[in-house]
C-alpha cells in the first residue's frame, strides 16, 4: 500500500544544533497520528519542516509520490498540506473574518467555495461567526486556537499539521479541542498532532511516535504506546504529575 | 483667516508630497523591517526622468496629447523606469543580505542610496535643472475666495486618489491582508500560501512608482530640482513614517498631511528660516513620548 505523507530518514540543523537526526515516520490516509516528545524534542521542528518552512540537510519528505523536499511553503499548502503553528499565531491586527480569508489564501479566486468553507468553519466553532469583524487579537486564547485551526481548515487540506493545540488552554477547552479534532478527522482529513499532553493525544491518535532529542525512540500503536513502560513513565506518569503540581 | 486657510492648503499640497514618498518607506519597512534609505533617490530619479520626457517631449507630440496628456506620459514614464530599477536594487542590493540582520542591510540601503545619487549626478549632471515653465500652465483659480492654482489643485486631487487606492488596496482586497499578515509574520503567512516574492515585488514596484510620480510632481511644482534633493524629502517623508507609525500605511499617509501643513503653519507665522528645525523637533518629541507613533499599534500579543 503506498504511504500518503512519508518522511524518510531526515536530517535538520539549526547552525550547529542537530535539531532532527534521521526522523523516518508515515501517516496513511485518514490517520491521526501523533508525535509526543519533552520541550525542544524537535517536534515543532519537525512539523516546520514538512511545511518547508526549515529545510532538510539530508533526507525526504513525500506527498504520495511527490517529493517536496524543495518545494516553498506556499506550495506545499497548495498540495494539501495545512500547518496550524505552536502559539496559534492569529493575525492580531487583523479580522477574525481576514484571518479565514488567508487562510484560503491558495484558493482565493473560487470565492463560492470559500464562503461555503467558512460556514462550514463557522458551524464548527460558532463563536468565530458572531465575532467574525472583530480583530482577531481581541479573542481569548482558546477562541484564538479555534480561529488557527479554522484557519488551517479553509485551504480544505487533506493532512492537517496541528502543533500543540492543548498549549496553555483550561481543561474544559482542551476536551472541546479534542472533541474538534476527532470531527476534522471523520470528515476525512489525516491529522499530524504533536501535544505535550499525551494521555489526550492518545486517547485520539491512531498511531504514535515519541521523539527524544531529535530522535524518534519508541513508535507503535495508541494502545501500545499506552501500555508502554517508558511512555507511561516519561509521558503518562509525568503529565499526571505535572496536573498534580498545577 | 484667508492667508491661514491659504497656508494649509499650501501645507497639504508638500504633505502629501511627503505622504506619498513615507508610504515607500512604510512599505518595504513593515515587510522587511529595512530603511530603505535608497527610496528618497527613487524620488529624485522619478523627477529626472520626468524632466527628461517633459524637455524633449517635441511640439508634435504635446499637439497630440496636449499638455496635460504628456505630463501623465511622463509620469507614466517615471513610475515605470523607476519601479525597475526599485527591483533591481532589491536583487541587487538587499536580497543577497536578508538573512545577514539588519545592520548589513542598512548600511547596503546607504550605498544604494548614493550609488543611485551619483549615477543621476553624472547623467544629468551636478546642477540645477529646471522644469519646463512654458510648457506647465499655472493658471490661477478663485475656489470659495480663496487663491489656488490649476496645478496645486491637480496635484492634491491626484494625491489623495492615489493615496484611497493603495488604502482601498491594503485594507479592503485579500491580496492587502496577505501583506499585513506578511508584515506581521512572515513564517504564518508562509502557511497560508502566500508567496513572499511576490509581496517584495509588489513593494518593490509601488513604493518606487509612488516615489517617482511624487518626483515629477514635485518638479511641476517648483520647477527647480536638483541631485541631493532625495535626501532632504526622504528625510521629511521618513520623518512622516515615524510620526504617523512606521509600517503603517494610513499612519504614513497621515503622519505626511499633518507634518506639512505644520511645516507651513510654523514657516509662515514662526521664522521661515527655522521650517526645518520644527520638523526634526517634532520628530525628537514623538520619539521620546509617542515612540510607536500616532496610528502605530501598541505591541501586544497573546502568548
Ligand atoms: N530557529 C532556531 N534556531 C536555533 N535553534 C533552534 C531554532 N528552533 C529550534 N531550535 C532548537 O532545536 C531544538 C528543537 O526545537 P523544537 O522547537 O523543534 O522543539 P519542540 O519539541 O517543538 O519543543 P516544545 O515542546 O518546547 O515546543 C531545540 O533544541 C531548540 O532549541
Ligand atoms: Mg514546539
Amino acid at each position: 500500500m503506498k504511504k500518503f505523507l512519508h518522511i524518510e530518514n531526515i536530517y535538520v540543523s539549526y547552525g550547529s544544533i542537530d535539531a532532527l537526526k534521521s526522523v523516518s515516520l508515515h501517516i496513511e490516509e485518514g490517520e491521526v497520528v501523533t508525535v509526543l516528545g519533552a520541550n525542544g524534542a524537535g517536534k515543532s521542528t519537525l512539523l516546520r519542516c514538512i511545511s518547508g518552512l526549515v529545510p532538510l540537510r539530508q533526507g525526504d519528505i513525500f506527498l504520495l509520490d511527490k517529493s517536496l523536499k524543495d518545494s516553498p511553503p506556499h506550495d506545499i499548502v497548495q498540495n494539501g498540506i495545512s500547518h496550524s503553528p505552536e502559539g496559534r499565531k492569529v493575525f492580531a491586527t487583523l479580522t477574525i473574518e481576514e484571518n479565514l480569508n488567508l487562510g484560503a489564501y491558495v484558493r482565493r479566486k473560487h470565492t463560492r467555495e470559500i464562503q461555503q468553507a467558512k460556514e462550514h468553519i463557522f458551524d464548527l466553532f460558532p463563536i468565530l461567526k458572531k465575532r467574525r469583524r472583530q480583530l482577531a487579537g481581541t479573542l481569548s486564547g482558546g477562541e484564538q486556537q479555534m480561529l488557527a485551526m479554522g484557519r488551517a481548515l479553509m485551504s480544505n487540506p487533506r493532512i492537517l499539521l496541528l502543533d500543540e493545540p492543548s498549549l496553555g488552554l483550561s481543561p474544559l477547552i482542551v476536551k472541546h479541542v479534542f472533541e474538534i479534532i476527532r470531527e476534522i478527522n471523520s470528515q476525512g482529513v489525516s491529522i499530524l498532532l504533536v501535544e505535550q499532553n499525551a494521555r489526550k493525544a492518545l486517547g485520539v491518535a491512531n498511531r504514535g511516535y515519541v521523539l527524544e532529542t531529535g530522535k524518534i525512540s519508541i513508535s507503535g500503536t495508541s494502545t501500545e504506546l499506552k501500555s508502554n513502560q517508558k511512555v507511561q513513565e516519561a509521558y503518562l506518569g509525568g503529565s499526571a504529575l505535572k496536573k498534580h503540581q498545577l | 483667516m484667508q492667508v491661514v486657510i491659504e497656508q494649509i492648503i499650501n501645507g497639504l499640497t508638500i504633505g502629501s508630497f511627503y505622504a506619498l514618498i513615507a508610504l515607500g518607506y512604510s512599505m518595504v519597512y513593515g515587510i522587511l523591517k529595512l530603511i530603505n534609505f535608497a527610496h528618497g533617490d527613487f524620488f529624485t530619479l522619478g523627477s529626472y526622468v520626468g524632466y527628461t520626457v517633459l524637455v524633449f517631449a517635441s511640439a508634435a507630440l504635446t499637439a497630440y496629447f496636449g499638455i496635460w496628456g504628456m505630463i501623465a506620459i511622463a509620469m507614466l514614464v517615471a513610475a515605470i523606469s523607476v519601479a525597475l530599477v526599485g527591483l533591481i536594487v532589491e536583487r541587487m542590493a538587499y536580497r543577497p543580505i536578508y538573512a545577514s540582520g539588519r545592520l548589513p542591510a542598512v548600511v547596503s540601503a546607504l550605498g544604494a542610496s548614493i550609488v543611485i545619487q551619483n549615477s543621476i549626478m553624472i547623467i544629468w549632471g551636478p546642477r540645477y535643472q529646471a522644469y519646463p515653465a512654458a510648457l506647465i500652465p499655472n493658471i490661477p483659480l478663485q475656489i470659495l475666495g480663496f487663491n489656488i492654482s490649476l496645478l496645486q489643485l491637480l496635484i492634491l486631487v491626484m494625491s489623495f486618489i492615489l493615496m484611497l487606492s493603495l488604502y482601498y488596496v491594503i485594507q479592503k482586497t485579500t491580496f492587502g491582508a496577505a501583506i499585513r499578515a506578511t508584515a506581521l509574520d512572515r513564517d504564518t503567512a508562509a502557511l497560508m500560501g502566500i508567496n513572499f516574492n511576490k509581496v517584495i515585488l509588489f513593494i518593490f514596484i509601488l513604493g518606487p512608482a509612488l516615489g517617482a510620480i511624487t518626483g515629477v510632481m514635485v518638479g511641476m511644482y517648483y520647477r527647480q530640482i536638483s541631485f541631493t534633493m532625495g535626501w532632504n524629502y526622504g528625510l521629511k517623508a521618513f520623518t512622516a513614517t515615524i510620526l504617523g507609525g512606521i509600517g503603517n500605511l494610513p499612519g504614513a499617509m497621515l503622519g505626511g498631511l499633518i507634518l506639512g501643513t505644520l511645516e507651513m503653519l510654523g514657516g509662515a507665522y514662526i521664522s521661515s528660516a527655522w521650517k526645518d528645525v520644527f520638523v526634526f523637533l517634532i520628530l525628537i518629541l514623538v520619539l521620546i513620548f509617542r515612540p510607536t507613533g500616532i496610528l502605530g499599534e501598541k505591541i501586544a500579543e497573546k502568548v
